[in-house]
């Protein structure tokens, strides 16, 4: 009954929200409602038993997006212009879209049905079969990480080749050591504050990386928590400071490095004579093997994501205005 | 309220998801601000991730981590696929907004319209 509310709630605030960021003008102001429409979505997932994905939205869509908003803003215009065309068009078109949408899910099964086609097939294997073959609680890691490697294999490829192509665009530039906005350096509670939690967000990084088996958590989320211990360091110490803790050179070689730990697993398996990604062939115990696969490939995702990510601010920031 | 969820109501999820994906879309056809239309986009990406896991969502169930005393489970498999599908979308927002900042850096404006007059005249 609570959830109920709770849910009702949040989607009221995410439609609110989501109309204040169509008639803003502001683009600063758009970026911040954007970022609340991410945290309210996050809080939304949770009430949906969704606690990995909370995690990756709240990281990700509320955090490093945010962040790569605000550099483009800051970068190009905050002035959004009025639109030369009457909205008539297009209005029209979202309308009619919308309506045979929404006659479409006239034959979807209700919100919450225990009987809807989608949890009749695969779902109950995989949590069936879980705690037996793979041996970790969390079946969202062991879906992931073992039943779906492939898939995320794929994944890991594609932030890989975001980072090269943001790359590519932007290029890269090192910012001379204490170069920082005088402005930012009389701020003491934010310098004091970051300095305190620099250490913390590590290790809760660290944490979610490795307490991901069995709690939410796992690469992609530790990975942009680790990203964004650096990127507040940078945004109160100036991004020269930073880049002498994690040079560019390194960040390159971490970002293949991640990839390359992906798929030795996979060719691991393959000389030990299983096939690619068969984890369970990596120790004398499949269970174990299953664990060691998780772990080295989630490492191996962990470190792709925090490179990429740090790769695509350290680009964003260091162009020039 | 059962039988209420389980009438009209047990669709409003979907419902509130495609005004807000119809709310995005808006905002990438009829505005001719870049960043203006990446945001649409990204409020379009997130509806259809609340979509996804609105489907997946069990009544009475819990998150998927097995654990004692938990009997009924959400279905972890578009978890599995959202999950992804951010991370994702972060590579198409920040591949997206690095092109927006080389627009401005090209043609002065990250206006639409702006732009297509500046091509027309070349």
């Amino acid at each position: 009954m609570e959830e109920h509310l709770i849910n009702n709630v949040l989607l009221g605030l995410l439609m609110m929200t989501g109309f204040a960021i169509v008639r803003m003008k502001s683009l600063l102001a758009v970026t911040m409602l954007t970022s609340i429409y991410s945290l309210l979505s996050a809080s939304l997932f949770v009430v949906l038993d969704a606690v990995d994905v909370a995690l990756t939205e709240a990281a990700i869509g509320a955090g490093i997006s945010t962040i790569l908003l605000l550099a483009t803003v800051a970068r190009t215009t905050d002035e959004e212009k009025a639109p030369r065309h009457k909205p008539l068009l297009p209005l029209f078109v979202v309308v009619a879209t919308g309506a045979a949408l929404i006659y479409g899910t006239l034959d979807m099964p209700n919100y919450g049905d225990p009987m809807a086609p989608i949890h009749l097939h695969v779902a109950p294997t995989y949590l069936h079969v879980t705690p037996e073959e793979i041996g970790v609680p969390n079946v969202v890691t062991s879906v992931l990480a073992s039943f779906r490697g492939y898939d995320t294999l794929g994944e890991v490829t594609v932030i890989f080749t975001a980072g090269a192509g943001v790359l590519a665009l932007l290029g890269y530039r090192t910012r001379r050591r204490n170069s920082q906005d005088p402005e930012i350096r009389k701020m003491v509670v934010l310098r004091v504050i970051t300095k305190l939690f620099f250490p913390l967000i590590l290790l809760f990084a660290l944490y979610v990386q490795f307490h991901g088996d069995y709690g939410p958590g796992g690469g992609f989320q530790a990975g942009v928590i680790f990203a964004t211990g650096f990127i507040l360091y940078a945004l109160a110490y100036g991004l020269g400071n930073v880049q002498r803790i994690i040079p560019y050179r390194t960040l390159r070689i971490m970002m293949v490095a991640g990839v390359l730990i992906y798929i030795g697993v996979g060719i691991e398996s393959m000389l030990l004579g299983g096939k690619f990604l068969e984890y369970r062939i990596l120790a004398d115990d499949p269970v174990t093997g299953q664990h060691l696969g998780i772990m080295l490939i989630e490492l191996g995702v962990g470190i792709t994501v925090a490179a990429v990510i740090l790769i695509i601010y350290y680009g964003f920031v260091s162009r020039r205005h | 309220m059962h039988d209420m969820m389980h009438g009209v109501l047990g669709l409003y999820n979907y419902w509130i998801v495609i005004i807000l994906m119809m709310t995005g879309f808006y905002t990438v056809i009829a505005r001719p601000n870049l960043v203006k239309k990446i945001i649409g986009l990204f409020i379009f990406q997130t509806s259809v991730f609340i979509l996804f896991i609105s489907m997946a969502k069990i009544e009475g169930g819990t998150a998927p981590i097995i654990s004692e005393g938990a009997r009924i489970y959400s279905n972890p498999l578009p978890h599995v696929l959202i999950l992804t599908a951010i991370v994702v979308s972060l590579a198409t927002t920040a591949l997206a907004l690095a092109l927006v900042i080389r627009i401005r850096e090209a043609y002065g404006t990250i206006d639409e319209d702006d732009i297509h007059v500046q091509d027309e005249a070349a």
